[in-house]
């Protein structure tokens, strides 16, 4: 029997429609705002579509943020490679090449991992400063690929530890030493790594506020704080800032609709267990 | 050849190494150290401020001052919002993991829509979520497009506390918890080994009953009364989180599940299983390992939550404080350098314990021979 | 002959030029100007009429306008204290004028005297002596006050009030009286909104209660805040709560004077953006469309906060910072502003003719009434004090008591370096 509407499935269908819809509903919401006009904007009529379509909004808003999206690009795709290439070679470090005190060491990764942003950022700003960094998006790569290190490390590690040591022994015994083991057999192996890493990477980059606001100079600001800056003042027409928050979440929304699958299996290949 | 390897593998890790090393562990000692002067208030912005040593005196006031209510407060908040997210993320994720996992049409679809939340900057979400729980507006009319009377719950503005407590008692109240979870690890074990539960269960009423009887006995956390509890408010921001969440630990369970083979789950439907029975028995008990892997990131991404906390109730909401927010408002608003440093402190130290449990399952896998 | 003098001249020239006292030459400034302020949105183009009138003086500075919003100004504050910490100044920085500036800059010396400035560009005349006297310390003076705003206004719709039969309150005391009818009716009496909002209600009642003699007495540390006059203001304040919306807290400062443009809610206390917000944003007319009053019993009384911006010690671009201040008082640059922004000009020789009926009316009452520094937006009191008082307002809305409340109050104060 090819269809069989059984109570379960409706159930099932039932069920995930009215789960989706729920989970649809603040994107309903932030639309709707942003293709009203700002004295149609107002509390009781939240849910109503918008009586006349506000045709400008995206387009101001894109107008507004255009140097900030563009720093954004670029400091997001810097910090999520360069953190998931050390995060590659660090799991693979720690999970095939243990030596002395390597466990102690993965422990204070992790332990570094639940520092709070806010905490460090006075004494990451002296830094920062005191190295020439501070102002621009290389201060902020720095930082966010230091700040990475913990999370990227620790997914390639699970992610290698799945992979059977017969493998490396093999390897040895052809003579392939610690950088040809890397390049020939792991890194071809660790596609579903990068994507998982990389996916978590670019979230949590784009998607940073305080160190952009920080750290950078007006000039480099990324795309949170051009953000705050519509919502900024003291009469703010709400829809410029929804507008700006569609177009911002955009990219990673993208990114996650094309990866989904992948970053699934990636989460599969065992970066997850343990 | 292997020492050679080995030492490449030592010098590929140093940078790391060296990078956290000082940005994590140096300030970390850097905040550590301001926490112990008393850096702050008035000329704290000087370019050569005074700080004088003033040992642990930020760390008694914020326990046990006057003006600390606020921070124990937030502290009381931290801990319900961090247990009920994880309850909420972990529990609403398997659900929608299980349901997925039926592979039902249009799955990809579904689990688009339950991952996109993920996708968002907590400030954008918690704008949204505050509209959305507008007492006024927001989720609150929903119920009248289809006819019903409108909800009355006041969200983020309610000022209701379930679960009060006086902080005097928390001494008392960490004897009872304490005994409480004794006595269920003690009824854990009773069908199997009576001993051994006797081991659990003996100190656990034990500790109850002193708790119980004695509790006059034991000395004061606080001069005076202090009710705290679970602010009711609380419900809206752990609701927007669990919304932000609850998509990637169902990404997780479901690749879980999706790694039990096929024929381990015919052989169960073979042997008469239904659904429930499967997940129930065989399932879930395999995915215990991503239990722990959920319970270690969200639980770091509580304790660091301030973003959502900040865009949706404003800085001085005392009801959903939470000390991130705290920390950051005495720092860069009072100037009180010192005692945000102590806080950020507390806060770290409260998060690193959270990874005490995987440390603990690690050490047994590598016990057992991994 | 005509050589010697000719020499005689250009010598006598020369050495004029020379020892011309040390003014901004406008033509000599070059480089860059960095201001830091949280004017973003619809301030913005307020903003940029001044840069704009700046670069038109001084065409050779770049001006890099570095605003941070968001948060309630206090993102701006992270990011300027880290920065100042860090020793990066920026050239100049917005700042609330009073206490938040001084207890915070000047005390940990990092800011500069803006005394010769001041005299130089007749701002002693310019300013009302109120004004400077809340704005200085006995050492100098600190900031150059670009805007003025008034915070103790009572909003309404004057419609709207002659539906329900009522007239603006002239004193609490009224109000209280004509609460309850409204209450009846289904109409809230008294708009309110998050946080700070009530910290800003809540000095409009302790102005009314106290007087403003005994307000400066409390702010000076001579009137202690657990004194009876001090917990009777709490006790008057606790009064008037009972008459405000539940949901307060999860409204904008807008969202509660849409109440009252909806006709959801009577009367609405906050500064007098609310007036540039009901023009601009909901285009009603002043005087016909929304209507208003000084706060119920500070009829007479201005109390004010002004925007204003200083100089950092070691800041980089030293003369092109002292440029843009000199334009920042100048009447030019005030009537350049604050039309746009929707407040008055600190000077009392501003053309009036460019500014709405609001203003005008605020401008007349600024230079006549007596002006008093207000709480919630960093005149009167320092950040510390303000930070503290946060948790103090929060003790009072939940227990409702005014003796305890008044107690901690004071004990803030003393922590905070006010009264002993």
């Amino acid at each position: 029997m090819k269809t069989k509407i059984s109570i379960s499935t409706f159930a099932l269908y039932g069920t995930l429609v009215l789960l989706a819809l729920a989970y649809l509903l603040p994107a309903y919401l932030t639309l709707t705002t942003a293709l009203k006009l700002p004295a149609d904007i107002s509390l009781p009529h939240s849910w109503e579509l918008p009586p006349t379509v506000n045709r400008t909004s995206f387009s101001e808003a894109f107008n507004l943020l255009r140097p900030n999206i563009v720093n954004s690009i670029i400091l997001t795709i810097c910090a999520t490679f360069f953190s998931t290439v050390l995060g590659s070679l660090n799991g693979y470090v720690f999970s095939k090449w243990k030596f002395p005190g390597s466990e102690l060491f993965f422990t204070l990764f992790l332990f570094g991992m639940f520092i709070p942003y806010q905490v460090i950022l006075i004494p990451l700003f002296q830094t920062l400063r005191a190295m020439n960094l501070y102002g621009g998006l290389p201060g902020l790569i720095l930082a966010h690929v230091v700040y990475g290190l913990p999370i990227t490390s620790l997914i390639f590690r699970n992610f290698y530890a799945q992979i059977p040591d017969s493998l490396m022994e093999s390897a040895s015994l052809d003579g392939a030493g610690f950088f040809y083991t890397y390049t020939n057999i792991i890194f071809p192996l660790s596609i579903p790594g990068f994507v998982v890493t990389s996916l978590w990477q670019f979230t949590q980059v784009w998607n940073e506020f305080l160190w952009g606001i920080c750290l950078t100079r007006h000039s480099s600001n990324p795309i949170t704080v051009g953000l705050a800056q519509l919502a900024g003042g003291q009469a703010v027409s709400w829809n410029l800032p929804m507008a700006g928050s569609i177009l911002a979440a955009l990219p990673v929304l993208l990114i996650y609709i094309v990866l989904g699958k992948y970053f699934i299996r990636g989460l599969l290949a065992g970066s997850v267990k343990e | 050849m292997h020492n050679k390897d080995r030492i490449k593998a030592f010098f590929t890790l140093l940078p790391s190494i060296i990078l956290i090393g000082i940005f994590v562990y140096g300030f970390i000692g850097n905040t550590f150290w301001i926490s112990l002067t008393d850096w702050g208030g008035v000329a704290a912005l000087a370019e050569n401020p005074v700080r004088n040593y003033a040992g642990l005196t930020n760390y008694i006031d914020l326990f046990t001052g006057f003006l600390g209510g606020g921070f124990r407060q937030d502290l009381v908040n931290a801990v319900f919002y961090s247990v009920l997210l994880l309850a909420g993320a972990i529990g609403i994720g398997m659900f929608l993991a299980i349901l997925l996992d039926s592979k039902p049409r249009g799955e990809a679809f579904f689990r688009t829509v339950f991952l996109y939340p993920m996708s968002l900057s907590f400030i954008v979400s918690g704008t949204i979520w505050r509209w959305m729980l507008a007492p006024q507006g927001g989720v609150n009319i929903l119920p009248e497009y289809v006819g019903l009377k409108p909800l009355t719950f006041r969200w983020l503005s309610s000022t209701g506390t379930i679960l009060e407590f006086n902080w005097q008692n928390l001494l008392q109240l960490a004897l009872y918890l304490i005994s409480f979870f004794l006595i269920i690890a003690g009824l854990r074990w009773i069908k199997h080994n009576p001993n051994r539960a006797l081991k659990w269960l003996l100190p656990g009423i034990a500790l109850g009953g002193f708790a119980w009887l004695g509790g006059d006995l034991l000395p004061k956390a606080l001069f005076m009364e202090e009710t705290h509890g679970f602010n009711t408010a609380t419900f809206g921001i752990i609701a927007a989180t669990v919304w932000q969440y609850s998509g990637y630990t169902m990404a997780l369970y479901l690749a879980g599940f999706t790694g039990i083979s096929q024929d381990l789950r015919d052989a169960a439907m073979l042997d008469g299983a239904t659904n429930t029975d499967y997940y129930r028995h065989i399932a879930l008990p395999m995915v215990r390992p991503i239990t722990i892997s959920a319970v270690i990131i969200l639980s770091h991404i509580s304790l660091k939550m301030f973003d959502l906390i900040f865009a949706m109730t404003g800085p001085d909401n005392g009801q959903t404080g939470h000390p991130a927010l705290n920390m950051y408002l005495t720092t860069f608003r009072a100037n009180d350098f010192a005692r945000g440093a102590a806080i950020a402190i507390i806060l770290f130290l409260i998060a690193a314990t959270f990874i005490i449990p995987y440390m603990i399952s690690s050490y047994r896998q590598r016990r057992a021979g991994k | 002959m005509k050589k010697t003098i000719f020499t005689v001249f250009l010598t006598l020239a020369a050495a004029m030029l020379l020892i011309t006292p040390h003014t901004t030459c406008a033509k000599d400034l070059s480089g860059q100007l960095e201001i830091f302020s949280w004017w973003a949105g619809d301030e913005g183009p307020a903003l940029q009429a001044l840069v704009d009138l700046y670069t038109k003086k001084n065409s050779g500075v770049e001006v890099i306008n570095a605003t941070v919003s968001g948060g309630s100004g206090v993102n701006a504050k992270a990011v300027l204290k880290t920065r100042m910490l860090g020793g990066e100044p920026p050239d100049s920085f917005q700042v609330h004028a009073g206490q938040e500036l001084i207890g915070t800059w000047v005390r940990a010396d990092r800011m500069e005297d803006l005394t010769p400035l001041f005299k130089e560009q007749g701002f002693m005349n310019a300013f009302p002596e109120g004004l400077i006297k809340n704005i200085g310390t006995d050492k100098g003076i600190w900031s150059v006050p670009v805007t003025i705003h008034r915070s103790n206004v009572l909003w309404f719709v004057p419609a709207n009030l002659k539906k329900w039969g009522v007239k603006a309150p002239n004193s609490w005391d009224d109000f209280l009286t004509i609460a309850p009818k409204l209450k009846e009716k289904g109409i809230v009496p008294l708009a309110l909104a998050q946080n700070w909002t009530v910290n800003h209600l809540w000095e409009s009642v302790a102005l009314a209660s106290l007087g403003a003699d005994n307000w400066d007495a409390l702010w000076a540390g001579k009137l202690a805040f657990d004194s009876p006059e001090g917990v009777k203001a709490w006790e008057l304040f606790g009064k008037i709560i009972e008459f405000t919306n539940q949901d307060a807290s999860s409204l904008s400062w807008q969202q509660a004077t849409d109440m009252v443009v909806d006709g959801r809610a009577a009367f609405n206390i906050m500064g007098d953006w609310a007036a540039g917000y009901m023009s601009t944003t909901k285009k009603m007319v002043p005087g016909s469309g929304f209507g208003w009053a000084a706060s119920p019993g500070t009829a007479g009384q201005f109390l004010f906060l002004a925007d204003s911006f200083g100089l950092p010690k070691g800041a980089t671009n030293r003369d092109n910072a002292l440029a843009w201040l000199a334009v920042l008082g100048s009447r030019e640059g005030s009537d350049a502003f604050n039309p746009l922004k929707g407040s008055i000009s600190p000077r009392t020789d501003s053309d009036l003719s460019k500014y709405n009926d609001y203003a005008k009316s605020a401008s007349a009452d600024f230079s006549k009434d007596r002006i008093v520094g207000s709480l919630a937006h960093g005149v009167s009191a320092n950040e510390g004090f303000m930070n503290d008082f946060a948790a103090v307002m929060e003790m009072f809305l939940k227990s409702r008591n005014a003796a305890i409340t008044a107690k901690a109050a004071q004990q803030t104060a003393v922590k905070n370096g006010i009264g002993k």
